[in-house]
């Protein structure tokens, strides 16, 4: 505020230094404009529920339960849903519907739906089932890529390329993730620069998109705001996205720091169209965040059928009654 | 994320597994050179207070009564956390709130670690003079933002209840007593709906006026989000220097953590919370209220902060009180490290 001694400002009111100050007015409405311009006017959601959500429930969801999410996730206006994973069954059996829902999802024309696809048996079926959109994945850790998909860091990225080549060749978008981008099960603390290894050969291949993921949600804003700014020096912001776990209650904390970043300015571009800029600083409740953590969605534990978020809050609510379905599973497991 | 997420028991992982989350967080070399939030005037403080509120304000939304001996309990083990304030009971009338009946004995009980602060709340001048009586050296006031809530919450005016602590802060000078204010509301009302940044501003600075060495900013349903916590703040810190202010966020729309880290990148250096989330919110059932200071702590260490506060001794104080309370912790770190 200026020359006025900091005693001074304490001691009279806003309203009166106005008053006295004229001056001052217009001097803090500019310092509060700059203040709220801080944060990208759009940003993309993308709701990763009906698939890395419901691939971690240990509940077995009918196909038609899946397919009416998604249609009310489209009704929403979600511009990017991923609907299902092209993986083998025995690895998925959540995922082992996929065919099915895909073909009988209503697609909405303002959205689209990535499915995974992590090798080119996946990609094959994929495209057969109509997929318009493909996600790959790849670690920042070498252990985590060995437990967990049984095979190195480099030879994931050989077998990504030839499902990104082939993506190329029929014109099908590629989104790439990277697992343990803020920490690694397994190895601990993750490299900032190891993180940009991994998101830099995915971009270079050809993803239009690398989504960098805090797969066991160990990430604080500090940690966070390290790793971004060693990636971003490599890719561009326009190519990131961050996917934040809540496992230890920091993920809006880490997606404000994210949203903070410089060079995270501009929001991307939906189908050629600007959305719909949000009210200043306003951050939307993930449904990934409160999907992926499955720590929330066992807190409400009964019976109660995967129907969708409460819309007002994006934050999982249970509702009052148990909503009917025609072919929910039982307690039994056996489907009714 | 991976086709396979391997389901990894504990003896996979152990108490390994947690350590190494905590150490993942506590590690200084993460953020001393890294500044979140990278437009000017936005370096975070380097040591935060922590104003644990659990003792009171968490016990009294809970519906199950505390025996004494389990509170003096607590409170001890919070000490021992390192933690530097606990609020440690209320003296309001144990007809309104049970839970807070046995506060002469809880006061006398505990075992003061010197250099912790032991405020305790007291709502008029009666109980101001029954937690002196008590041993009190510190105490706390609480205003609120908004019109209605005040008529609804302590049956009076927002004005009428600044008169009546002004009683209890000249008192309180009088004998020495230093004094915490409190304002709810601040970022909204369960009655009202929004509440003007102006009201908060101006409740904080007559709270200030009166002699409160700082003024605790609480969103009292949590619905605040960053951009209404950045206004409001703006607002305030105008009328109240920016030392003297602390944020009390609740967690009702999970919200609380980037509250806080927006209140930090403003200034704030003092955050209350809640071990174990304590406190549910008695305006909306079922939902959370208090932000976990386990969860406050985890973010502090992880950006670098320092707090002065053990994080697993704290953890254990929140997984004693959640099993004298048989209820699940709040707290997400505290879940995310004994699930397994």
């Amino acid at each position: 505020m200026g020359n006025i001694p900091t005693t001074v400002k304490h001691c009279l009111s806003y309203e009166q230094l106005i008053q006295d100050y004229p001056w001052l007015g217009s001097r803090l409405q500019e310092e509060k404009r700059t203040l709220t311009r801080e944060y990208p006017e759009y940003v993309k959601i993308i709701e990763v529920g009906p698939r890395d959500g419901l691939q971690n429930e240990k509940e077995m969801v009918p196909t038609g339960v899946k397919i009416q999410l998604i249609n009310m996730l489209s009704e929403t206006g979600l511009p990017v849903i991923e609907a299902t994973s092209f993986v083998s069954s025995k690895w998925v059996p959540q995922m082992a519907d996929h065919t099915e829902v895909l073909q009988a999802i209503h697609r909405s024309s303002h959205a689209r739906y990535p499915v995974l696809t992590p090798n080119m048996h996946g990609f094959r079926d994929a495209v057969a089932a109509g997929a318009t959109e493909v996600a790959v994945f790849g670690s920042a850790s070498e252990t985590f890529s060995r437990k967990n998909i049984n095979c190195s860091i480099d030879a994931s990225m050989l077998r990504l390329e030839e499902v990104i080549c082939a993506a190329k060749q029929q014109q099908i978008p590629v989104r790439g993730y990277v697992s343990c981008a803020l920490g690694c099960p397994y190895e601990g603390p993750i490299e900032p620069t190891k993180v940009t290894e991994v998101v830099k050969r995915l971009y270079e291949l050809g993803c239009y998109e690398v989504s960098l993921g805090d797969t066991t949600g160990v990430g604080t804003p500090g940690s966070m705001a390290k790793m971004l700014h060693c990636v971003m020096k490599e890719v561009p912001s326009s190519a990131l996205a961050v996917h934040c776990h809540d496992t230890y209650g920091q993920a809006l904390a880490n997606i404000l720091t994210a949203l903070q970043c410089p060079g995270l300015e501009k929001g991307t571009e939906c189908e050629g169209r600007k959305q719909p800029a949000l009210r200043d600083s306003e951050l939307i409740c993930c449904l990934a965040v409160a999907l992926s953590d499955s720590a929330a969605l066992k807190r409400h534990g009964e019976n109660y059928p995967i129907i969708g978020p409460h819309e007002t809050h994006g934050k999982w609510r249970r509702r009052k009654k148990p909503v009917q379905t025609s072919n929910y599973v039982t307690e039994t497991g056996r489907m009714q | 994320m991976a086709a396979v997420l391997r389901f990894v028991n504990r003896s996979t992982f152990g108490s390994r597994m947690g350590h190494q989350c905590l150490s993942l967080s506590c590690s200084a070399a993460v953020a001393k050179s890294v500044q979140v939030g990278a437009s000017a005037g936005k370096a975070l403080p380097e040591r935060v207070k922590i104003v644990e509120v659990g003792p009171r304000d968490g016990l009294q939304n809970e519906k199950t009564l505390v025996p004494a001996e389990i509170k003096i309990h607590l409170i001890d083990m919070l000490s021992e956390a390192g933690l530097p304030v606990i609020e440690a009971t209320s003296f309001v009338s144990p007809k309104w709130v049970p839970q807070m009946a046995d506060q002469v004995e809880v006061m006398k009980g505990i075992n003061r670690r010197p250099g912790v602060s032991y405020p305790v709340l007291t709502p008029n001048l009666k109980g101001f003079q029954a937690a002196v009586k008590a041993g009190a050296a510190e105490v706390a006031i609480f205003g609120a933002a908004s019109e209605l809530f005040s008529k609804k919450n302590i049956n009076c005016s927002v004005d009428e209840s600044l008169q009546r602590f002004e009683e209890v802060t000249k008192a309180a000078k009088e004998a020495g007593v230093r004094v915490r204010g409190y304002v709810s509301c601040v970022l909204g009302c369960p009655y009202e709906g929004q509440v003007s940044p102006d009201k908060v501003a101006q409740v904080a600075k007559r709270l200030y006026s009166m002699g409160c060495y700082e003024i605790s900013l609480g969103d009292t349903i949590g619905v605040g989000t960053p951009g209404g916590m950045t206004e409001m703040l703006e607002a305030v810190r105008r009328e109240v220097p920016v030392d003297a202010l602390a944020v009390h966020c609740h967690d009702t729309y999970g919200q609380a953590l980037a509250n806080i880290l927006i209140a930090l990148q403003m200034g704030i250096s003092v955050v209350d919370s809640s071990v174990a989330g304590l406190g549910g919110c008695p305006y909306a059932q079922g939902a959370s209220g208090n932000v976990a200071t386990e969860d406050v702590v985890y973010m502090l260490h992880g950006l670098g902060i320092q707090t002065g506060v053990d994080l697993p001794k704290l953890m254990d104080a929140g997984a004693f009180i959640c099993s004298s309370l048989n209820r699940k912790t709040s707290s997400k770190v505290a879940q995310a490290t004994c699930k397994l």
